[in-house]
């Protein structure tokens, strides 16, 4: 695979729940190509991003289905894949940060145990080879007192902590892309930024691809290098991070309307007024 | 790029609560819990007297009948120490009790902790036994109801749970009689022993906890401990499907909710098999209210089912404190509730401990 070849490569991904009054589609036919480079996925709630997400991982629960003409990732058609198989891929090679460290750790394991079993699930490893690795990947995320914290239980830890270690567990492993969805939202403004920094770093340091999927237009704009601009489902706009402020759909520029600026007097922000035509992509 | 790491002191709270650590913080609140489970033993002493005071079933009429002149009535009841003030009654009895002296069945006049140490034993044998079986069978029913949520497996164990719910207790226990003991002969039938065992418990086995399984075993009488086993089959089936249900339904109400965290999600995420994700991470997550339900299921059961003793004879202390309240023999029913109340608090103690090993924040 040459290096400028996509990581990951989704056709025509859909994403339907089965509810009462039939089905709905969160995700209506998209596609994308992430490299090694960071692409950021932005949108409202219930815009479909973080479905977007589990469902390169196959994780949409049922109710939910996830449907794709084709979703390729490196060599291997992940469509194609039975669930046995696709388990070697979730973890080792594709793996997600998720929101908040509060939910996504579990409560009655210690923060060892937890990084232990990512190593554990996809290959026999000594037990000295995994607290050191454990360990070291600790300390790459700028956990000073890694032996400490590798004994201590999710609750014992602070949000920007939690969600560190999140991402020490996550990396381990040394996957090639990943997910990250809201990694930071759930957090004190004040450790969004550290957070930030030590994911960018790892995912420079290691080459690897990241999906990054924010609410957050303006958090992505500074952070990636290629922004997807979803609406109800749809991608309505791809553009290069730089390039945000010629944004030529009306969504996103609506979007980037809203927000608010440092000096920018205390008139009301505007406000998105939507219009039918936007589900459209641009031509 | 480096990034100022947070101070040690961010993990809280101060003092790192290590694996290591955690042990003698345990046994440091077990001591606490310890002083305030005299204070409630004290309450239910003081509380169970007062109740069976008030009760208008007069003791001194059990004893000495219909047809005793009013001079043997006084009689009796100077000789009962009810003549005298309630609280000195109290502190007498109280006093009793701290020796070990629950006083003289009227019915089997024979002392009631000895009537209790006999009772009892039967009574926690069945009701372990019973809460076994509702756990061995009942956390598994729950959580594969759990995984296939609304498909046949999921109806198949609801169905079965709620007929466990609804079926009178008696009832269930003549038709597993009639069945397993009348006509198919399988299990042994009502009481704990066949006669033809009873001189060879009294002989070879030495009664050490008063339950004959536990005994019988330790004396190597296995021919005793199989025949006790066949009685109490029955009797514990009936029981513990009533537990059973009870703990599969909760546990599966348990695991659908821990099954939808976002922890489960991750673990799925680093590829994890779903049966771990599931046994593992979930269960580990539903072991901790479900203490509380299997502790709650085993308490009911150790008051002693007073229907189940009836319909299988079985000597436990349900049976024993119902003839004796019956019968107005409040020394009985007295010693028989403080025990029972003394089991439950113990249980609850035991719940509370098994609970902060469980689960890291309750410690």
């Amino acid at each position: 695979m040459s290096a400028n070849a996509p990581l990951l490569a989704v056709e025509d991904l859909r994403v339907t729940f089965d509810t009462r009054r039939g089905p709905v589609e969160a995700v209506r036919g998209i596609s994308f190509q992430v490299g090694r480079e960071r692409v950021g996925i932005v949108g409202e709630s219930g815009s479909g991003k973080s479905m977007t997400g589990r469902a390169v991982l196959g994780l949409v629960r049922a109710p939910g289905r996830a449907q794709a003409r084709s979703i390729r990732f490196g060599d291997a058609e992940l469509t194609q894949l039975s669930e046995r198989e696709m388990r070697a891929y979730r973890g080792a090679r594709i793996a997600m940060v998720m929101q908040d460290p509060k939910y996504s750790l579990n409560p009655v394991m210690t923060v060892g145990r937890q990084i232990a079993e990512s190593l554990r699930v996809h290959g026999r490893r000594s037990a000295r080879e995994i607290r050191a690795r454990s360990i070291s990947m600790l300390e790459e995320v700028a956990i000073r007192d890694p032996e400490r914290v590798l004994a201590s239980h999710p609750h014992e830890l602070s949000g920007g902590m939690g969600q560190r270690v999140m991402i020490a567990m996550m990396l381990v492993p040394e996957p090639e892309l990943l997910i990250a969805d809201e990694p930071t939202s759930a957090l004190d403004v004040t450790v969004q930024l550290d957070v930030l920094r030590i994911l960018d770093g790892l995912v420079r340091d290691r080459g690897m691809g990241l999906l990054f999927i924010s609410h957050d237009l303006r958090l992505v704009s500074t952070f990636c290098d290629r922004v997807l601009v979803m609406y109800r489902g749809r991608i309505v706009e791809e553009i290069a991070a730089k390039d945000l402020g010629q944004a030529r759909h009306p969504y996103t520029r609506g979007l980037l309307a809203c927000l608010p600026r440092i000096g920018g007097g205390d008139a009301p922000l505007a406000t998105l007024s939507r219009e039918p035509a936007w589900e459209a992509p641009l031509p | 790029m480096t990034v100022p790491g947070p101070s040690p002191a961010e993990i809280a709270p101060p003092g790192a609560p290590g694996g290591g650590l955690a042990f003698p913080r345990i046994l440091r609140r077990s001591a606490t819990t310890f002083g305030t489970l005299l204070v409630t033993l004290f309450g239910l002493l003081l509380a169970t007297f007062l109740i069976a005071r008030v009760v208008p079933i007069d003791p001194v009429l059990a004893i000495v009948g219909d047809r005793a002149t009013q001079a043997q009535y006084e009689a009796a009841r100077v000789a009962l120490g009810l003549g005298r003030p309630l609280w000195e009654q109290f502190i007498a009895y109280a006093g009793d009790v701290l020796t070990g002296d629950f006083g003289r069945s009227t019915l089997t006049s024979r002392p009631v902790l000895q009537d209790v140490a006999g009772a009892f034993p039967a009574t926690l044998e069945l009701a372990t036994l019973a809460t076994l079986l509702g756990v061995l069978v009942g956390i598994p029913a729950g959580v594969v109801g759990a995984t296939h949520q609304g498909r046949w497996p999921d109806q198949l164990i609801r169905v079965v749970g709620l007929l466990g719910y609804s079926v009178p207790v008696f009832w269930l226990g003549l038709v597993a009689l009639l069945v397993f003991y009348g006509q198919l002969g399988w299990t042994a039938g009502p009481g704990r022993l066949d006669t033809a065992f009873e001189l060879s418990y009294e002989f070879d086995v030495t009664p050490y906890t008063g339950s004959i399984l536990l005994d019988s075993a330790l004396s190597g009488a296995w021919d005793v401990f199989g025949n006790a086993l066949s009685h109490l089959v029955l009797p514990a089936c009936v029981l513990g499907y009533f537990s059973l249900a009870y703990i599969a339904r909760m546990t599966r109400s348990f695991m659908l909710e821990q099954l939808g965290q976002e922890y489960v999600t991750a673990a799925r995420v680093k590829g994890v098999s779903e049966a771990r994700v599931v046994w593992v991470h979930a269960l580990g997550n539903a072991a901790v209210p479900l203490i509380t339900v299997v502790a709650l299921s085993y308490a009911t059961l150790l008051e002693g089912s007073v229907l189940t003793e009836t319909i299988f004879a079985w000597p436990g202390i349900g049976l024993y404190v119902t003839n004796a309240l019956f019968a107005g023999d409040f020394n009985a029913v007295l010693g028989g509730t403080f025990v029972v109340g003394v089991a439950f608090i113990l249980l609850n103690f035991l719940s509370d401990l098994l609970y902060r090993i469980v689960d890291p924040r309750a410690r």
